[in-house]
């Protein structure tokens, strides 16, 4: 009976061998995506910056004039102003920026280009955050990732040794980071969607990456003698048809999200499918390694032999 | 691993059999479902507002502006009060940012001032925190005889605190008028209330509701002096107002009010008899009628100024003494502008102005298109998922595709049993479900061949495949719900929305894991005893 395969049975990949090449890969990568996070910085939205967007489409469906809209607002004098088709060719996305003179002055100006537009479009859709909302919105998008983060530290710290607590959260920081830089580089949109997609890739390579690590312990319990290099590799192998085949999967459902979704949600599953692939490449590659150079095997020696003489106590 | 006692079989089906019922309505109209009998389950998905449209509006209270009124009217209580028989004597009264000063001439009044002072300081009623009361401002009054009113902080705060509840309440009793379909009006924080109001057509319309503060004052119009003039001599006791339909045109009427919205008893939309223009036709109360009485006798010939909100709707001059308590206003309205002031003078006016600090409306073609989008999305996702799985594992990947459905079923059915919010990053949500759901059937079934490779047989591979996985599915799951639950707690808008389904999502994968895939592999089992695994 035919079966589909994405990793054939009995694949031995010496990957720990790579990491001689990979770490530093990825702690480039990461470097560089800080760099870029920070200048020239990502595209961030309104719900981080404040200001309005007002998605408008053509009433008659047919094509928008992008160039007569632009003329159009320009003589309203907004500052800032960018305009875009959003999915379709009748459809599109105005971004004012934040009006010199608060809220009050912000919803005059929508209110501005709902009179200058109200021909011949129609209003789909209205979103303005104010200058202190913005702020806020920022700050708790922060707390909640650093939250996360701490949570999901204590959580692999109980359950494992510490050097897995170490190698998770290091795994997941550089998934984050390199997440970030991608924003800047495919210059997607960064708003509170984004957060939650940052946030949810957290969730997916932890889940990958512990996937890994119960197999590392087990492998660990299993073949005392083995050294821990070739020992990590063996359940990496051993898990790998798992790992390929959930990360197809998903990236097979976010896929068709991001392809019939629409365009609301399109950055959020571009950003989701990328997360999948580095959360995938951060177990093998970065969680897995790290557990080398912190002394996991005495730790965990040491450890059986404790637990051992307690039974024995028992 | 493979056995199950009866109760268990029946307990896992009842449970996807009451998915299946609870999910039942939201395939039906409204008023289909309405019309089932009672014991069949009626609730429905609440859909998010981006998906039906509708208004997310979020205000806070002008703290600065209502500062800045409050400390008018203390400044005339305090005049009113040092005017009183015996006079005391003071110069320099005004404000000076939160607070209101003033110097006494007789220092030797200070005891007599205090004794008058004092009940300015306004103790308000601190029921909630069942303390001690607590002054709305401090009054400190020097032996120079400096008076001092400041707003004390825990005053302030109070007051905010009162001022969001009241305009909760105002916000709700104009939004009910709209007819809307349950709409939501929250205090978010200290100073902020959320409005909510779903399947809106016009979102435009509610924010001008709501977002009055539809303070309504008669006020007598000097006419001894022109506009121009009066701005120039500055006359005591009297304000300056812009007319609403010409912002040119601007009134002097008299500071104090004849009456105010509070001495109205009701009012409605109407037409006038003879030039069938929309007005406001409006009732007033006992006491506002005598006083209306009394003052229109008093001034027949003179114009009065009908103010909303510090602009002049209208003056019309008073031809004949008003007795019987009701009158019409009249400013070259349209129908919809009559009605809602109507509603607006009902429903009666906000303490203080409030401001919209973030806003979004969708409209409700943008949320039928979102949901259709959403929609197709889950279902080509689900199928390319399980096309997927069943090329990989054959008859196993059958099953895990019977799990994963039973898994969004029960993620559709505790979405809609707890009454949560369903939006579009919520659909996000279950079809990510739908693509690590699948995880946990992988994770048993990677585990099963690696058994069977290891040469065991086909039951006990399949056994120690389960109890192997399950231990590894337990902690990916959890660190994954940790991610979720904090999503939830901590973010707002559309995180949450994805937070629920996600964390809900990972729950129904655990329970499917855990009892139903394992059930339906244990059926299989029973049925074929299959003595080797083609997996």
């Amino acid at each position: 009976m035919f079966r589909l395969r994405l990793v054939p049975d009995n694949t031995r990949i010496p990957f720990m061998g790579y990491r001689r090449w990979t770490l530093p890969i990825s702690a480039i990568l990461s470097v560089l995506a800080i760099v870029l996070f920070i200048t020239p910085g990502p595209n961030f939205g309104i719900d981080f910056l404040g200001g309005t967007i007002v998605e408008v489409a053509t009433k008659d469906g047919s094509d928008a004039d992008l160039a007569s809209i632009r003329s159009t607002l320009s003589g309203l004098q907004l500052g800032d102003v960018q305009v875009q088709t959003f999915g379709t060719p009748n459809d599109v996305l105005i971004r004012i920026g934040q009006q010199e003179g608060g809220e009050a002055a912000q919803l005059a100006a929508v209110d501005k280009v709902r009179a200058a537009l109200g021909g011949t479009l129609e209003e789909r859709r209205v979103e303005t955050v104010g200058p202190r909302v913005s702020g806020e919105l920022a700050w708790n998008g922060g707390l909640a990732l650093v939250v996360t983060l701490a949570a999901i530290m204590v959580y692999v710290w109980f359950r494992f040794e510490w050097q897995f607590a170490v190698g998770a959260i290091i795994a997941t920081l550089h998934d984050v980071i390199i997440t970030l830089g991608f924003f800047v580089v495919t210059g997607l949109e960064f708003n509170l969607s984004s957060l939650a997609a940052i946030l949810t890739i957290v969730g997916y390579s932890l889940n990958d990456t512990v996937v890994v690590y119960d197999r590392i312990r087990e492998t660990l319990r299993k073949y005392k003698k083995l050294p821990l290099s070739e020992l990590i590799d063996a359940a990496i192998n051993d898990t790998l048809a798992r790992t390929t085949t959930t990360g197809f999967t998903t990236i097979l459902a976010l896929g068709a999200l991001y392809v019939f979704g629409g365009e609301v949600i399109r950055s959020f599953t571009a950003a989701m499918i990328f997360g999948v692939v580095i959360g995938t490449w951060s177990s093998i590659f970065i969680a897995a390694p790290i557990l080398i150079y912190f002394g996991l095997r005495q730790d965990a020696l040491k450890g059986d032999k404790a637990e051992a003489a307690e039974k024995k106590g028992a | 691993m493979l056995h199950f006692a009866r109760w268990k079989v029946v307990a896992i089906f009842v449970v996807v059999f009451a998915a299946a019922l609870a999910v039942l309505p939201n395939f039906f109209s409204k008023s289909t479902v309405e019309s089932w009998p009672s014991w069949l389950p009626a609730r429905q998905i609440v859909l998010g507002l981006d998906l039906q449209g509708g208004a997310y509006l979020l205000y806070e209270v002008d703290r600065a502006d209502y500062v800045q009124k409050r400390m008018r009217t203390l400044t005339s209580e305090v005049r009113r009060a040092l005017l009183e028989e015996p006079r005391i004597g003071y110069t320099g009264l005004g404000t000076q940012g939160q607070a209101v000063q003033l110097r006494l001439r007789d220092p030797s009044q200070i005891e007599l001032a205090r004794t008058r002072l004092t009940p300015l300081q306004n103790p308000l009623n601190n029921t909630l925190l069942g303390g001690s009361a607590v002054n709305e401002f401090d009054l400190s009054i020097g032996d120079d005889g400096l008076v001092r009113f400041s707003y004390s902080q825990q005053g302030l705060t109070q007051r905010v605190r009162q001022i969001v509840d009241q305009s909760t309440e105002v916000i709700a009793r104009r939004i009910d008028q709209l007819g809307t379909v349950e709409p939501s009006i929250q205090r978010q924080g200290e100073d902020r209330i959320l409005v909510e109001a779903p399947g809106l057509g016009d979102p435009q319309r509610l924010k001008e509701l709501v977002g009055q503060t539809a303070q309504m004052t008669f006020h007598l119009v000097d006419t001894t002096v022109a506009t121009s003039q009066a701005e120039a001599a500055r006359k005591p006791n009297t304000l300056i107002l812009p007319s609403a339909e010409d912002p040119n045109v601007s009134y002097v009427v008299e500071e104090s009010a004849l009456l105010t919205g509070e001495d109205l008893a009701d009012a409605q939309a109407a037409f006038d008899h003879q030039t069938n223009e929309p007005i406001v036709s409006f009732r007033l109360n006992t006491s506002g009628a005598r006083t209306f009485g009394t003052v229109t006798t008093q001034n027949i010939g003179r114009p009065f100024a009908i103010v909303l909100d510090e602009k002049v709707i209208s003056a019309p001059v008073i031809r004949s003494a008003i007795t019987g308590g009701s009158g019409q206003i009249s400013g070259g309205f349209s129908i919809e502008q009559a009605n809602d002031l109507a509603i607006l003078l009902r429903a009666g006016s906000l303490p203080a102005k409030l401001d919209i600090v973030e806003e979004r409306t969708i409209g409700p073609g943008l949320g039928a298109d979102s949901i259709r989008a959403g929609a197709i999305a889950s279902v080509i996702g689900t199928a390319l998922v399980c096309v997927f799985m069943v090329a990989v594992y054959g008859v196993f990947g059958w099953i895990a595709n019977i799990a994963v459905i039973v898994n969004v079923l029960l993620v559709f059915a505790v979405v809609t049993l707890l009454g949560a919010t369903l939006s579009l990053p919520g659909i996000a949500g279950i079809v990510l479900t739908v693509g690590t759901a699948v995880d946990s059937n992988v994770l048993i079934y990677e585990r099963i061949r690696e058994e069977a490779r290891a040469g065991r047989s086909a039951i006990s591979s399949i056994d120690i495949g389960f109890q192997r996985a399950l231990g590894t599915i337990l902690d990916a799951n959890l660190t994954t719900l940790i991610a979720a639950v904090t999503l939830f707690y901590l973010g707002s808008g559309p995180i949450r929305g994805f937070a629920v389904t996600h964390a809900i999502g990972v729950l129904t994968t655990m329970f499917t894991a855990f009892t139903f895939t394992r059930l339906v592999v244990a059926l299989w089992v029973r049925w074929r005893r299959p003595t080797k695994i083609t997996l």
